[in-house]
């Protein structure tokens, strides 16, 4: 699904990802741990194309060079990104914003765009999953929401994208139990169609909903530390102190 | 030729109503003086007091400069080298539809404003003015029943001289500025609106302007009244053909709101705003302006400017009555060389009296976006009330904004708040709906209509989807 070779990124001249590697096959999940600063969130914009970004290096998704796609591209070939703190976007609809980008899809897709009444059924539909509902139609995207409110809308943009592969950065900053456990279901569905996901996070609450299939510790915009699932109950217990002697 | 096609299209996909028109028309030749005045006044067949309103507003436009204040750069204008009447030839007033060109009606039915019985726009009743005449008025019959006045100002100053006469110049008299005195010399039509007593305007009177003629000026003057406790909400629409001169449009539109009255009056204006290097254009020199007369009038303004090389416009509520409220929306996008000096006057003078006004300003290409606005709160206006907010939004980092904001305050018991931001076009939120598979040209006219929203609540509904497209239109290529 995505294989990352001697991927670097830089801002601005400065470099905050150097030589990072790693594959995820498809219906597989990878956590992505680290300590604050250690590159996890540029990586994920990086894939995702924010144009702020210089990558070297190579990036093949779905058998295409990444690096080469439009960040549209990206997004309409199956790459999602839940942001960590998603943007609002005042005064534009949430559901217009919803409707806007499920039907651009299916056009991309050769399909029908679904009109408003069918549209509002299905999205009704996805936004139960994710513990949203009708009354979230008619705000601005993510405009005076909560924390776990933002995050929620992502998911529901997830389902809607019905993606191949998901970023989630720190999908479980702000979510509640019941959130979680939503999230969760979600994923464990989702990997088992064999769509794959990177999970950003510093906790092991998430971890232990969904088992990752493999971790991967970033430190200084490097991997320093791959595994199982063992590497988490590490990191809980001892901190990131020990990756000072690993790199 | 292949690549004059390929620009040419280029341009036409950018603004959409381009084209000429190929009717036969009586064109005046080119020059201003008394006699062109006497003679649009006789071809109207006007009675003697519109002549002698017109001729003094010459003499006093004769003794003026062209005013040089705002923040534009204007090519000097040759106020003789422009033609002050076209009309399609043929009779000066039309009766029916069947007496118009068809060609004239396809053009408006080109420009999505059909005129005949059976295709025309439900709820809407619509004046189609081309060039210096009105040329045809939809759904009148309708309207007389209710007691609506709805026709050409110059049939109103034929059939309705008391109306006219006891209005005309109330608001806006020609002695306001330079462009209100050339226009009371010279209009040539607009439309008339007359709401009697208790009446609620049974649908929205919209009209539409269409410049078409060469070296042609457009002068139109808009005159609506509504009558104690009665209501109205009209829209104008504006378009021309591309031309590489400049060309001018100085209307003046003045509103008239009775005791418990309400005028809501909305345009969307797309005249041509010349082409990428700033060739060619419309000069959209406007004053507009009303009076809430009685107790608890209310007159609202609401624009949506896009086109226009220059536009240089502050509809304005003079705020009389006691209670009465003011409101001012605007939107108003430059792109490419566009210029734009726009905003509002509220002038509190009775008690009590509340203003609100809500400008909302997008730059883009190497255009400049100017609010202007004053607010005025005389000594007899205890308790008035201002709230002012200005919003302005850069696309690119070529073009400016800038806000002029004039408070004038007389009286210790009243409240005159002002709010100001500007901002670039957020990064974030274009890189969020480009993540979401939009893009950046799909997305910018998304997050612009979100920043419109406030002002875009204030249209008419019918006419919500068309300026959300106009706005489509307008930004397309305007990121780089």
């Amino acid at each position: 699904m995505l294989s990352i070779k001697k991927l670097s990124v830089s801002v601005e001249d400065k470099e905050i990802i150097r030589d990072l590697s790693f594959n995820l096959a498809p219906g597989t999940v990878c956590a992505l741990m680290g300590p604050n600063g250690s590159g996890k969130s540029t990586l994920a914009n990086a894939l995702a194309g924010h144009p702020d970004y210089k990558l070297s290096g190579s990036v093949v998704f779905d058998r295409k060079n990444l690096l080469e796609m439009a960040i549209n591209e990206r997004a309409l070939e199956g790459l999602f990104l839940a942001f960590q703190s998603p943007v609002a976007i005042p005064g534009v609809n949430n559901l217009v914003f919803l409707q806007t980008l499920y039907n651009n899809l299916r056009k991309h897709r050769n399909q029908e765009p679904l009109d408003a009444t069918d549209f509002i059924q299905y999205v009704n539909q996805c936004a139960k999953q994710v513990g949203l509902d009708a009354s979230f139609w008619s705000r601005g995207v993510n405009d005076d929401f909560s924390g776990g409110e933002k995050k929620r809308n992502d998911l529901l943009q997830m389902l809607l994208m019905d993606p191949k592969l998901m970023v989630l950065d720190e999908i479980d900053s702000g979510l509640d139990v019941d959130a979680l456990k939503k999230v969760a279901t979600i994923v464990n569905q989702m990997r088992k169609e064999g769509k794959s996901f990177i999970l950003i996070t510093h906790y092991q609450r998430l971890l232990d909903y969904i088992r990752p299939d493999e971790i991967h510790v970033m430190s200084k915009g490097r991997i320093v530390s791959s595994g199982d699932y063992s590497l988490v109950s590490k990191i809980e217990k001892e901190g990131y102190g020990w990756l000072e002697t690993v790199s | 030729m292949p690549e004059k096609s390929v620009v040419d299209q280029h341009l036409e996909s950018e603004y959409q109503h381009g084209f000429v028109t190929h009717v036969a028309q009586d064109v005046l030749s080119k020059g201003l003086d008394e006699s062109v005045v006497r003679w649009i006044s006789k071809e109207k067949n006007e009675p003697e007091f519109l002549l002698k309103y017109r001729l003094n507003a010459f003499e006093y436009w004769k003794s003026l400069q062209p005013p040089n204040w705002a923040k534009l750069k204007i090519n000097e204008i040759d106020f003789q080298a422009i033609s002050y009447y076209a009309a399609p030839k043929g009779k000066p007033t039309y009766n029916s539809l069947s007496e118009v060109d068809p060609e004239l009606l396809r053009t408006y039915e080109r420009l999505g404003i059909p005129l005949h019985e059976q295709k025309k726009l439900a709820g809407v009743a619509v004046d189609a003015v081309f060039d210096s005449v009105s040329v045809a008025t939809t759904y009148k019959e309708t309207l007389k029943k209710h007691g609506v006045i709805f026709c050409s100002f110059s049939e109103a100053a034929v059939k309705y001289p008391e109306l006219v006469k006891k209005y005309l110049g109330r608001v806006v008299p020609y002695r306001d500025n330079f462009f209100a005195a050339l226009n009371s010399a010279v209009f040539s039509d607009g439309s008339f609106v007359y709401i009697p007593k208790g009446v609620r305007c049974p649908m929205e009177l919209s009209t539409y302007f269409r410049i078409n003629s060469m070296h042609t000026g457009q002068f139109e003057r808009t005159l609506i009244i509504a009558e104690p406790g009665s209501y109205v909400s009209y829209l104008e629409g504006c378009t021309a053909p591309m031309r590489d001169e400049n060309q001018l449009h100085a209307a003046v539109v003045e509103l008239v709101a009775h005791e418990h009255a309400t005028i809501k009056y909305a345009t969307v204006q797309n005249w041509y705003p010349g082409d990428k290097e700033g060739k060619g254009g419309i000069y959209n020199f406007v004053t507009k302006r009303g009076r809430c007369e009685g107790r608890s009038a209310k007159i609202t303004w609401t624009q949506v400017e896009t086109g226009s090389a220059i536009t240089w416009k502050y509809p304005s509520v003079i705020l009389k009555g006691d209670d009465s409220v003011g409101e001012f929306y605007s939107v108003a996008v430059t792109k490419n060389h566009q210029q734009a000096d726009t905003g509002s006057k509220m002038i509190h003078i009775g008690k009590n009296t509340r203003s609100m006004i809500v400008s909302k300003g997008i730059s883009a290409g190497v255009s400049s976006n100017s609010y202007r606005g004053q607010v005025v709160v005389r000594q007899t206006a205890k308790g008035a009330r201002n709230y002012t907010q200005c919003d302005s939004l850069l696309v690119g980092s070529n073009c400016h904004a800038n806000t002029y904001p004039y408070i004038d305050v007389k009286q210790r018991n009243s409240q005159v708040e002002h709010e100001a931001t500007t901002a670039k076009i957020d990064e974030q939120q274009l890189f969020y709906c480009m993540q979401r598979g939009l893009t950046e040209e799909e997305a910018l006219p998304l997050i612009v209509n979100g920043f419109c929203r406030e002002v875009f609540e204030k249209l008419p509904m019918e006419f919500a989807a068309e300026v959300k497209q106009l706005m489509e239109l307008t930004l397309e290529n305007s990121i780089g």
